[in-house]
């Protein structure tokens, strides 16, 4: 069979895969008929298949679906959420802005609690912030749900939020403001912002 | 048959999770019987198996509705045998010795596993007989071989489930018949 040439094999299989053409076959018998060599490796193959193709059908467990379904992954809302939330790119960008956004405001919102900026030198007494007389305080001052009594100096801006600011004799270098609503906390915020935002590049 | 397939996968899609036990139902056989004689082992085999029912079912989404949903499937089943083939082989070192041996490395081990003493396999029967030499295929060949005569899929069928030319299909078939055939005469 060394001696036979390679393309007889190939027809064998061109004719085991039912491909081969008619002047293929027609070699192929004509070399069969000639050669036992060749014969008996035709049918070594079609023995090899046979012997393959008599495997008995395999039937999977009794239990399998079952086994199936339960390895299925459970969340039906949550793929229906992710098929939202993809057709929804714009929406979903404006809740996550929106949701930061109002975690930074409401987290600087004015509650109740009586706060003031710490100096050295202020009193405190209850809710009302002293500046005492003859003192000089450097830096600002805030205060917050609470009254600011200045009778001595403060060298920087003074802001009171929710309370009242009373001043006789004080002198302030800097800015005063108060604020009492919503609105103008809120602008005072933004303003607050901008100017931090424009101290980065100062 | 496939009328009712493509109802029950829509119905999937649409989140109708049940639905998909009457797909299961309608391919465990196939599945399993690939995956056994792609392993030639019954726990590994339904393991595989149902995780390629699982894939299935996370990816239906990215399987196109105009081709065989068949094909798709033995496709998943296919690759996650084929993983898992690979990554049974070299988990040891052929040149560490074996422990309680006398200078025997694992080629000489692998070497009496592989390839049973020819009485032994003349007395298993014939089922027996057919698995082990299935199993003795190299992967590339036992796959074509399985789909082709196992599983009695066509040849473009194959091409399209291993993802490669028709052509090298052909050859591979050839080739995997041929080392049958040597495997068989041997003895």
């Amino acid at each position: 069979m060394s001696t036979c040439p390679q393309y007889i094999v190939d027809y064998m299989h061109e004719y085991l895969d039912g491909d081969i053409s008619r002047e293929h076959e027609q070699q192929l018998k004509k070399h069969l008929q000639d050669c036992s060599d060749c014969q008996q490796h035709m049918h070594q193959l079609s023995d090899t298949i046979a012997f393959v193709k008599s495997a008995a059908h395999i039937t999977a467990p009794p239990n399998f679906e079952e086994q199936v379904m339960k390895r299925l992954p459970k969340p039906k809302q949550r793929l229906g959420v992710q098929k939202w939330l993809r057709r929804h790119p714009i929406i979903v960008a404006a809740a996550v802005f929106l949701f930061f956004m109002s975690a930074t405001l409401l987290n600087n919102y004015p509650n109740d609690e009586f706060s003031v900026t710490k100096q050295p030198n202020l009193v405190v007494d209850g809710q009302t912030v002293i500046v005492p007389e003859g003192e000089v305080v450097k830096g600002d001052i805030v205060v917050k749900n609470g009254d600011l009594v200045i009778e001595g100096e403060v060298d920087g801006n003074v802001t009171v939020i929710n309370g009242q600011y009373m001043a006789s004799t004080a002198v302030v270098t800097g800015q005063i403001e108060e604020i009492d609503e919503t609105f103008e906390w809120l602008w005072y915020e933004m303003k607050r912002m901008a100017n931090d935002f424009m101290a980065l590049f100062e | 048959m496939d009328a009712l397939l493509n109802k029950r996968i829509k119905q999937v899609l649409k989140g109708d999770q049940n639905a998909f036990t009457d797909v299961v139902t309608l391919y465990q056989h196939k599945l399993y019987q690939l995956c056994y004689r792609m392993l030639g082992n019954k726990q590994e085999a339904e393991d595989i198996a149902q995780e390629a029912f699982v894939r299935a079912y996370i990816n239906l989404h990215s399987y196109d509705q105009k081709r065989k949903f068949s094909t798709w499937l033995y496709r998943i089943a296919t690759n996650l045998c084929i993983d898992r083939i690979r990554k049974k082989k070299p988990d040891y070192y052929l040149d560490a010795e074996v422990p309680g041996t006398d200078g025997l490395d694992m080629y000489s081990h692998i070497a009496a596993t592989d390839q049973l003493p020819e009485d032994a396999v003349e007395q298993m029967d014939l089922q027996d007989r057919i698995q082990y030499e299935i199993s003795r295929l190299p992967d590339k060949y036992r796959s074509v071989i399985v789909l082709k005569y196992i599983e009695e899929l066509s040849l473009q069928e194959i091409s399209e489930i291993l993802d490669m030319p028709l052509g090298t299909v052909k050859t591979r078939i050839h080739r995997g018949r041929e080392a049958l055939r040597k495997q068989l005469n041997n003895l």
